[in-house]
């Protein structure tokens, strides 16, 4: 390691998603403990790929306003910087500026004037076909060799950054770093490392606060974590004063949302934890060490997203015991009249188009036949989705269905039944389909190589 | 009687593992519980490939024994968000698993 190690550097993650609810308390608590950064997380590919082909937040802006006003108060009365990871949801350019929007607004609220990084890591086609004609680019399982006709297919693509450009912002003199997408994982341990914190518990303590007080046994509703690396160990304890960490709530969340419990690749890197120890300090407390780290040739991420083909819905209610004792009938039934029904009144102009019904409280979520014998349900609701190649044609099938998902009769009817609908007009056209069309990561020269740092320096501006 | 995975798991869940895999944590009740079943052969790709129709080559097990745990992780049938998504975070799938019989 280059650079001598401070005793104790010492992380404030207040929430575990910018926007998901911060709270005042937690944050004054952490920063008379003596935090030195407020890290946090704003996003993930979880919540599906609308956000990055769109470019748009998951949370409301009056919810990511309300956290950041509530961080930058604090950091900036303490003097401490703030990072935040993957800003916007998806962490494309269009996510990131509408976060340095709502920044800027609430600095000129507060009357402070920080100096704030923006990091891009959104992508253009011709350094995404570049880089892989260079054969830079390499597949993840279950993926594929990427093509060209892939990358044009996408709407945006980003590059997950690690921790080296929230380093270089904040050696920059950054009061705020908001980086496009960025690895969970590196925006909570960016600090860490640029003190010259040891990289395997940097790295271990990043995964482990990444998503607030997950990590921790929560007895009362609580947001935040403060984790205290040192250089033979790391400290993770709840915010609240109230909640508890042990030993199994600590290392169960290195777990979470990762396909392999001990291994975890990163930028330039993969985090191990098979020798990792968990102890219980304090009875809030629990220090872990043993988290080792070993170098790999630098690597981001790719994440491309793309808006598919359009879809259109309706929904019935049914109570009709008739319905509700044969339901494996009736969806098989109900499937073929429609599919007749579309080929009789638009026939080939309907294209390459989808339907599927959905019996909510029967077998909607998995698509499974239940459990032979299981009992009729008091009542079900059918979402019917058609799926076509323009939203236009979505709703004309849908309106050529409306009549057979509203009547259709089963054997022992002996009038035509009318099924409930929810709304009128009934049909709800819902826009297109989008999907994750990358699952690669592209070699660089360096951490840099792809990241764009821009500055809105409000410490310039005349004071008012 | 032939134990179910919910006889013997304290607490069993699933989430998707980034857009492409979901991964399973079956959280067993005891140490004894875990050496019995953590690898038990109804455990393996082939119920992952008949309940999930996964491809059951790329299904991973990894027993966690401080833990007293599997974490058994899998690709997605289909990648979240598309056409016929019901469950955009995976986070219902492990109930198909509580059923399976452990002999």
């Amino acid at each position: 390691m280059g650079k001598e190690c401070d005793d104790e550097v010492v992380i404030l993650v207040p929430t575990g998603s910018l926007g998901a609810g911060a709270r005042e308390e937690e944050l004054e608590y952490g920063i008379a403990q003596g935090a030195q950064v407020i890290a946090t997380d704003a996003g993930s590919t979880d919540s599906g790929a609308a956000y990055l082909a769109l470019g748009i937040s998951k949370n409301n802006r009056g919810a990511v306003k309300r956290d950041l006003t509530l961080m930058m108060k604090a950091a900036s009365k303490a003097g401490i910087p703030i990072v935040v990871g993957t800003s916007g949801q998806a962490g494309g350019d269009l996510n990131l500026e509408w976060t340095r929007d709502i920044a800027v607004e609430v600095a000129r609220e507060l009357g402070i004037r920080p100096r704030i990084a923006l990091l891009y890591s959104e992508l253009s086609k011709e350094t995404v076909k570049r880089k892989n004609a260079e054969g830079r680019i390499r597949p993840l399982a279950p993926m594929g060799p990427l093509d060209d006709a892939t990358i044009d297919g996408c709407d945006h693509i980003v590059g997950a950054m690690g921790p080296e450009p929230f380093i270089a912002a904040l050696e920059a003199g950054a009061d705020i770093v908001l980086g496009g997408r960025t690895t969970d994982t590196a925006v909570i341990c960016c600090y860490a490392l640029m003190k010259g914190a040891p990289r395997g518990l940097s790295w271990h303590a990043g995964k482990i606060g990444e998503c607030g007080g997950q990590s921790t046994i929560k007895t009362v509703d609580a947001a935040g974590l403060l984790m205290r690396i040192r250089r033979d160990s790391f400290e993770v304890e709840p915010l609240n004063q109230i909640n508890t960490c042990t030993p199994e709530s600590v290392s169960a969340h290195m777990l979470y949302e990762n396909s392999d419990p001990f291994r975890l690749f990163e930028p330039g890197g993969v985090l191990d934890v098979t020798r990792s120890q968990y102890e219980q300090v304090t009875p809030r407390t629990v220090r872990v060490t043993g988290s080792e780290w070993e170098e790999l040739p630098y690597t981001m991420k790719l994440e491309g997203a793309a808006a598919g083909q359009y879809q259109t819905l309706m929904l019935v209610g049914i109570q009709d015991p008739i319905v509700l004792n044969d339901l494996e009938t009736f969806q098989a039934k109900m499937t073929k009249t429609l599919y007749d029904r579309v080929h009789s009144t638009i026939g080939e102009a309907a294209g390459n188009f989808h339907i599927s019904l959905r019996l909510y409280g029967w077998n909607a979520v998995s698509g499974a036949q239940p459990k032979a014998g299981t009992p009729p349900p008091p009542e079900i609701g059918v979402l019917f989705v058609a799926t076509a190649d323009t939203q236009d044609m979505a709703n004309q099938i849908a309106k050529a269905c409306n009549p057979k998902f509203f009547h259709m009769y089963m054997p022992a009817h002996h009038e035509m039944p009318s099924y409930g609908f929810a709304f009128t007009p009934a049909d709800i056209p819902r826009g297109p389909i989008y999907e994750f069309k990358l699952n690669h990561v592209v070699e660089c020269d360096d951490p840099m190589e792809l990241v764009r740092t821009e500055w809105v320096d409000l410490s310039l501006e005349e004071a008012a | 009687m032939m134990p179910t995975v919910q006889d013997v798991c304290r607490h069993v869940r699933s989430k998707n593992a980034g857009p492409f895999w979901v991964t399973f944590d079956l959280f067993f009740r005891n140490r004894e519980d875990f050496h019995r079943y953590a690898r038990h052969p109804a455990l393996g790709p082939a119920t992952f490939e008949r309940l999930f129709g996964t491809d059951p080559a790329l299904v991973k097990q990894f027993p966690v024994e401080n833990l007293n745990m599997v974490k058994i992780s899998c690709v997605r049938p289909a990648p979240s968000g598309g056409r016929e998504e019901r469950d955009m975070h995976s986070g219902q799938m492990f109930v198909r698993l509580l059923d399976v019989q452990l002999d």
